[in-house]
């Protein structure tokens, strides 16, 4: 049959082109913080999670260290671990299949495979949105990169800007609820205040460790915040992405 | 020299967490407080990061046209703009603001 009749590859190649074009922004804010065009690619390339790959030249352009770049990529990647958990369940890859699934699995290829219900258009959605992602990730990252090394001056592009308009952008999809809000504030709140007191990119790892206790101590959904940056079923009410896969 | 050693790390962990998704019996990161945790963390983070880039100053708060980005990108999202024209926005917010005379 062909390819392009299956929903999930349809949905995975559209959600591909949203995600991927975005790459842009990634690869301009990355240059202007204060990456080279190399260390851009390697981000895109070897690390392969947006809100992590934008945490970690946030706090770099922030004026923070390395080692807080790294702490927050890394508590941001952690709920990868949870969708790896759910593709596992799910399409059960075996032998080195197992270890590229595990390279592409990000919030977008999860959400696309989790919301099919037939298991091979859960295959194919998770294989269609990450490799597709994969590869037009890199290809915007490296034209933004190029693109972001002659605008000269950040500032007078707006960049600055454009770096807090994407985290906002990141954040937004998860705001689902009166109670992820809540935590949102209570988190914006605790890094406003730590500010002053810590070097700089340690705020953020004040918040992770506010959200973290948030998380451990009350009693919510247990799947809250674990929501794409794009949400590929977005025209598609009634075959909404679940969060669990059980 | 050493951000590149702080960057490829980062790499190796995030490749980590995606790995160990698939690698340890599923009972154990099945715990709903692991995943909570994952989810409460990631709204944590994602909101430090947004009001950093936005007010921070190394270690001083300050108040920029930054503050203007957030707004228009506030105003793209509440407009269900796609995410490269919220960023555009945020960019043109600031930018604008500069050019009337705004920090």
């Amino acid at each position: 049959m062909n390819l392009l009749q299956s929903p999930a590859v349809r949905v995975g190649l559209s959600i591909s082109i949203a995600t991927g074009l975005y790459g842009v922004s990634f690869g301009a804010l990355s240059v202007t913080s204060g990456l080279d065009f190399w260390q851009t690619m390697a981000l895109s390339l070897l690390l392969f999670s947006g809100g992590s790959q934008f945490a970690f030249i946030g706090v770099v352009a922030g004026g923070g260290s390395g080692v807080a770049a790294m702490g927050a990529a890394t508590l941001l990647g952690m709920r990868n671990g949870i969708y790896g958990m759910q593709i596992n369940a799910l399409l059960q890859p075996r032998g080195l299949l197992r270890f590229a699934a595990a390279h592409v699995t990000i919030d977008e290829s999860t959400a696309t495979s989790t919301g099919q219900t037939d298991p091979l258009e859960q295959k194919r959605g998770f294989w269609t949105a990450g490799l597709g992602i994969f590869i037009l990730w890199n290809v915007f990252t490296a034209v933004g990169a190029l693109a972001g090394s002659a605008l000269g001056d950040p500032k007078q592009w707006g960049l600055d800007g454009a770096a807090v308009a994407a985290f906002l952008g990141l954040l937004w999809p998860r705001l689902k609820g009166r109670e992820p809000v809540a935590i949102a504030v209570v988190c914006a709140l605790a890094t406003v205040l730590a500010v002053p007191f810590v070097p700089a990119g340690v705020p953020i790892l004040v918040a992770a460790v506010v959200a973290a206790a948030i998380g451990w101590f009350s009693h919510g959904r247990s799947d809250e915040g674990l929501e794409p940056d794009v949400d590929p079923y977005a025209d598609h009410p009634h075959t909404h992405p679940q969060g669990d896969a059980t | 020299m050493t951000l590149w050693m702080w960057l490829l790390l980062s790499c190796v962990l995030a490749y980590g967490w995606k790995l160990l998704g698939y690698l340890v019996p599923a009972s154990v990161l099945r715990d709903p407080r692991m995943s909570r945790i994952a989810g409460t963390m990631t709204i944590g983070l994602l909101a430090s990061l947004t009001i950093v880039n936005t007010v921070a100053s190394g270690q001083a708060l300050v108040l920029d046209a930054r503050l203007g980005a957030l707004a228009a990108a506030g105003i793209a999202l509440m407009l269900r703009a796609p995410f490269l024209v919220v960023v555009l926005a945020g960019a043109g917010a600031a930018a604008g603001l500069r050019l009337l005379g705004w920090s």
